[in-house]
């Protein structure tokens, strides 16, 4: 009974938060088509989505593909996601914390990107070479701002690495969090792909990119995993830098209202920038988001020294 | 059964060809995605790849030199799709017709490697983007009945 329990907990949260990033990814082209003044899709169209490639597209493997390693890669970076989601819901919900789980949560939100890369390279199309490689710079530009973000709630968290011990702060709160939250949201977006940084995947110029030659199954696998990051890097946010969820009414009101503003803000940063280049993207996040964290890890550091609380 | 027919007629992805259109059909083809038409009500979206699509939207009179191109995009395609002809040259090749530089014609190219292909064809030059809605429902409509 004690080892069933944990395991339940993984799935019911994983299943849980597919439907909930399903429905994000709604809300996310809804929000779009009103930013646009249009009317937008009804609110079943992802489950709709995903239910026509599931079950009624055929699997096209192109003849120049490696068809093991096209194929495995969405099935590994959905499987890593869920189990990111398992993680942080059992820590939500039971505050069960295992030491340095957030070094395994970092590892494990680094997988799908990987597994983009290696789906792509395996595939054998010269569109999702490029795409790879964009991939790859991207990982190299977000991943050191969004791992110095991250260092704040750690700080300030009396360098505690375990997510259980940092939901019991709020670095957002004070100056380095507020710098460190806006550095990882930006490191958020690059890692959902999302429109200034979906360079790796820009429709118009690669065609889909690193997807360009998924169809059938393993592209809903792809369209999952997307749906299921949109859902779990503002649950990651919200725990490490905003304290979390309380088990009250208010207390889930008011994190559905921050969970709603995150997926706003997301939203709202991709329809209202145009995609930037790599070179730009790269001059973005190591010219401007790594000293900005940096700075951010400084003060945390002086406030967590001198005991002055709104550093 | 039935669930497969609706999520396949709710999410019709589209993928644009052009094999040799003078551009008017194209510029109605992304008006469908203004403000005044928006076709994602009914849950069509552009998409970049023949791989992630369900419809084919074709313009252009079907040259020489485009055929074994849209021949190979239609087999890149994943089934189950249907290909929409969109204006009077992606119909019967318009008033090229007797051209030297014409292939087959846009019906006859799919035909001659999918006999079973579903076709749609929009009239019109260029025809307007109601017609093309029109069309788009009338494929869903016949998707109800589509064994998968």
């Amino acid at each position: 009974m004690s080892v069933l329990a944990p395991i339940g907990t993984y799935i019911a949260s994983a299943a849980g938060t597919l439907l909930v990033g399903l429905a994000l990814r709604w809300y996310d082209r809804k929000l779009t088509a009103r930013l646009q003044w249009r009317k937008g899709p009804p609110w079943y169209q992802p489950i709709a989505d995903v239910l026509k490639l599931l079950l009624c597209k055929e699997t096209l493997i192109p003849s120049t593909a490696r068809g093991t390693g096209f194929l495995i890669a969405p099935v590994i970076a959905l499987s890593s996601v869920a189990v990111v989601a398992g993680l942080l819901w059992s820590v939500l919900i039971y505050r069960t914390t295992v030491v340095g789980d957030l070094i395994v949560v970092i590892y494990l939100l680094l997988i799908p990107p990987l597994m983009t890369i290696l789906g792509a390279s395996a595939s054998g199309s010269p569109h999702a070479a490029i795409g790879a490689s964009r991939e790859m710079k991207l990982i190299l530009c977000y991943e050191l701002p969004f791992v110095l973000a991250l260092l704040v709630p750690v700080i300030h968290a009396k360098w505690s690495l375990q997510i259980g011990e940092m939901i019991r702060y709020t670095p957002l709160y004070s100056v380095s969090g507020v710098i460190a939250m806006i550095v990882a949201i930006f490191a958020a977006q690059a890692k959902l792909g999302q429109v200034p940084f979906d360079i790796a995947e820009a429709e118009c110029e690669i065609m889909g990119g690193v997807i360009v030659e998924y169809s059938g199954a393993p592209l809903a696998m792809i369209y999952l995993t997307r749906a299921m990051l949109l859902a779990v890097m503002p649950l990651l946010l919200i725990t490490v830098f905003w304290g979390g969820i309380e088990f009250t009414f208010m207390g889930i009101l008011a994190f559905i209202g921050k969970y709603l503003l995150l997926v706003t803000i997301t939203t709202l940063i991709r329809n209202t920038n145009p995609r930037l280049r790599i070179d730009q993207a790269m001059r973005f996040y190591w010219m401007t988001l790594t000293p900005a964290a940096v700075i951010a890890v400084i003060l945390a550091i002086i406030g967590y020294s001198r005991a002055i609380g709104w550093l | 059964m039935a669930l497969k027919n609706w999520a396949l007629r709710k999410s019709l992805w589209v993928y644009h060809v052009n094999t040799g259109a003078c551009n008017n059909c194209d510029i109605e083809v992304v008006e469908l995605l203004t403000p005044r038409y928006d076709i994602e009500r009914f849950g069509m979206i552009l998409v970049g790849s023949p791989r992630h699509a369900d419809v084919l939207a074709v313009t252009g009179s079907c040259t020489r030199q485009s055929q074994p191109r849209l021949q190979e995009i239609y087999r890149q395609t994943a089934k189950p799709c249907v290909v929409l002809a969109i204006g009077s040259c992606a119909g019967a090749q318009g008033i090229f017709a007797e051209s030297y530089h014409m292939g087959a014609g846009v019906d006859n190219a799919i035909r001659a490697i999918d006999p079973n292909a579903i076709i749609l064809y929009v009239p019109g030059c260029p025809p307007k983007p109601e017609a093309m809605i029109s069309a788009a429902v009338k494929a869903m409509e016949l998707l109800k009945e589509v064994k998968i």
